[in-house]
């Protein structure tokens, strides 16, 4: 393994005798690349509208209590993912009414919320079968071979959902989270569609932990989100372009994490945030070249129009 | 610039929309009585509008639109109006504290009606309460003559909230903004036909920020921000525009744009019930005034002459929300 993580780029394109990359080769490796796409594709997708709302950290929160949920599964000899899915639902919904409300108890019922999911999830996960520290840190941090083959077609299914929910329903989620009181007035079924987004995030949260793992699934939401959107001026095209890359984040993270062997979700969020960097001080080397913007512009178009008009 | 002026945007209505071919809502007689809580004491209304019948009866005034034993509606109406929003002994409590007290008000159709006050007065909160954003603890609140948690028809009503900014935590066009205005004709599910271009086209030129479409609202002025969310209400085509508080942050340049298109589109038969601090560029467009203080109706009817401080079109206006109470406004 120390080898082969001296060469990640020159190892990439080596085939090594097959058609496939030598990091493909290994069965747990394509299950990885594969569920690294998904979850590249599903989690910008649903962040934008968290990042729209200013509810950038709901995913973290969300991540806190799907622990409880893995454990549960560990603990009962089921599935982790689809334990995960129902108490990350239930623990999404319970923020969604938290945050409709409105309360100013609100915060601290979110603590609770949270601090007591991941305490129960890593007391749970201690006293099951299959409680070892590793076990703990690959649902926290993210992991190549947590992903079983059975795994990968729920992961699909489910990104499936998130994306049918995010993109096809992207006007009327747009105009929620743009302005809740306006959509209401509208006569939007706000309160159904702030549930659905409340299970698209939990059921996204699911699909990434594997990979990304619970504590850094926020930042593959938001952080795509927040590069995109320094060179976008629109929501499509931040969108489309949050989610082009997400997925190259999550792909080339994983691909990263398999020759330096770290953990998986770690390597895509720092290469995220590396390539989040990236981005600001290109834009501000660009907007220092370019010419003031066009505040005088604007002025004279306020005062023409309302001489034009008197 | 000449193409944004109002005057050209007209007709903007297409022969087609027949949303607005309705105005009485078609209530059938009798409905109203069946939306109303048990709870309410009618003997404990103060007599606002004196004779007026309460509980089943209520529909059929509504409902016929000509309101029979209002008195005060029927003098100032010479244009056989409809009422089309309405508050009935509308009380409000919001954290326990009791913003409006039995506050009875309508709009008839065509009017141009302004709510004035100081801040704390409730003056957002009785427009907030006839859209059904804030719960209402007795009386009712109508629009079309149909109670609220029945009425249907939102198409039909363009809101402006009182916002600072039309930006949120991701960068939006100007235009993906007004086409927010079209989800109450294509739902959630449906599709930007070319009726909804058409009328997100009409309603950019309308409020004059057409050339900055494909903008981010972000990068826009304020008082051209608040044209956008202007346009996204108008982009439904409304028949009743309820405004809040829409020349709050608004340079004086901008306020009178915004004037010459509320007067435009009023000309053009649409109803317009704004939230406002002061009359300012607005005044000779007011029909009529309604003023609050401390959660009451104080005056109803010819505007107010503005006094003092609030005179001077360019004094500072820019205070939106702040809870100090400004006694005086009106001696």
């Amino acid at each position: 393994m120390a080898a082969l993580s001296l060469g990640v780029v020159a190892a990439t394109f080596h085939p090594a005798g097959t058609a496939l990359p030598e990091f493909l080769q290994p069965a747990f490796m394509q299950r990885a690349v594969v569920a690294a796409i998904l979850v590249g594709l599903a989690a910008p997708a649903i962040g934008i509208y968290l990042v729209q709302r200013r509810m950038a950290l709901m995913g973290d929160g969300i991540g806190h209590v799907a622990l409880l949920g893995v454990a549960l599964g560990l603990l009962l000899h089921a599935s982790p993912v689809w334990t995960a899915v129902v108490v990350a639902t239930l623990g999404a919904i319970a923020i969604e009414v938290v945050r409709a409300r409105g309360a100013a108890s609100g915060d601290v019922a979110l603590a609770l919320l949270f601090y007591g999911g991941i305490a129960g999830g890593v007391v749970l996960i201690g006293l099951s079968d299959s409680g070892s520290n590793a076990n703990l840190l690959s649902y926290l941090f993210g992991s190549l071979t947590t992903v079983a083959p059975g795994d990968l077609v729920t992961i699909a299914i489910l990104t499936l959902a998130v994306l049918a929910v995010t993109v096809g329903l992207s006007r009327a989620l747009f105009a929620v989270c743009q302005d809740e009181e306006y959509a209401r007035v509208a006569g939007l079924p706000v309160r159904a569609l702030n549930l659905l987004l409340a299970i698209s995030a939990a059921v996204t949260v699911t699909v990434a932990m594997q990979v990304v793992g619970v504590l850094l699934i926020s930042a593959l939401m938001v952080v795509p989100v927040a590069t995109a959107q320094q060179v976008t001026r629109g929501f499509r095209a931040t969108l489309w372009l949050a989610i082009l890359l997400g997925v190259a984040y999550a792909v080339s993270g994983v691909t990263f994490s398999y020759y330096a062997d770290t953990a998986s979700g770690a390597s895509i969020v720092l290469l995220a945030i590396a390539g989040f960097a990236l981005v600001t001080i290109l834009t501000a080397v660009v907007r220092r070249g370019r010419a003031p913007e066009t505040e005088i512009y604007e002025d004279e178009v306020a005062v023409g129009l309302a001489e034009g008009q008197a | 610039m000449s193409d944004s002026s109002p005057s050209q945007q007209q007709p903007r209505r297409p022969v087609g929309d027949t949303a607005r071919s309705n105005p009485q809502g078609a209530a059938p007689t009798g409905d109203a009585s069946l939306d109303r809580g048990t709870g309410r004491l009618d003997s404990d209304r103060p007599d606002q509008k004196a004779g007026r019948p309460t509980g089943a009866a209520e529909s059929s005034i509504t409902s016929n639109g000509s309101a029979p034993d209002s008195s005060t509606a029927l003098a100032r109406s010479e244009r056989t109006a409809a009422t089309v929003a309405e508050l009935d002994s509308a009380v409000v409590v919001l954290g326990g504290r009791v913003v409006l007290r039995r506050v009875s008000a309508e709009v008839e159709e065509g009017e141009v009606v302004a709510v004035l006050g100081a801040n704390g007065s409730g003056k957002s909160t009785l427009v907030r309460a006839l859209v059904g954003l804030v719960p209402l603890r007795d009386g009712e609140a109508r629009l079309y003559g149909r109670p609220l948690p029945r009425f249907k028809e939102w198409r039909r009503i363009g809101y402006v909230p009182q916002r600072t900014t039309a930006a949120a935590g991701v960068p939006a066009t100007v235009r993906e903004v007004v086409t927010s205005g079209r989800l109450s004709y294509t739902g959630v599910l449906g599709r930007l036909g070319k009726n909804d271009r058409i009328a997100i086209d009409d309603a950019l030129a309308t409020v004059g920020v057409s050339d900055r479409a494909r903008d981010s609202v972000a990068r826009l002025s304020g008082g051209q921000q608040q044209r956008v969310l202007i346009a996204r209400a108008l982009a439904a085509r409304p028949d009743l525009l309820i405004l809040d508080e829409p020349m709050a942050g608004v340079d004086l340049a901008n306020q009178r744009a915004l004037a010459d298109t509320l007067a435009a589109l009023h000309a053009d038969g649409t109803t317009i019930l704004l939230v406002l601090h002061e009359l300012g560029p607005l005044a000779p467009l007011i029909d009529r005034a309604i003023v609050l203080r401390d959660g009451r109706v104080v005056h109803d009817g010819a505007p107010p002459p503005a006094i003092g401080y609030h005179a001077d079109p360019a004094h500072d206006h820019v205070h939106p929300h702040a809870p100090a109470e400004e006694p005086g406004w009106l001696r």
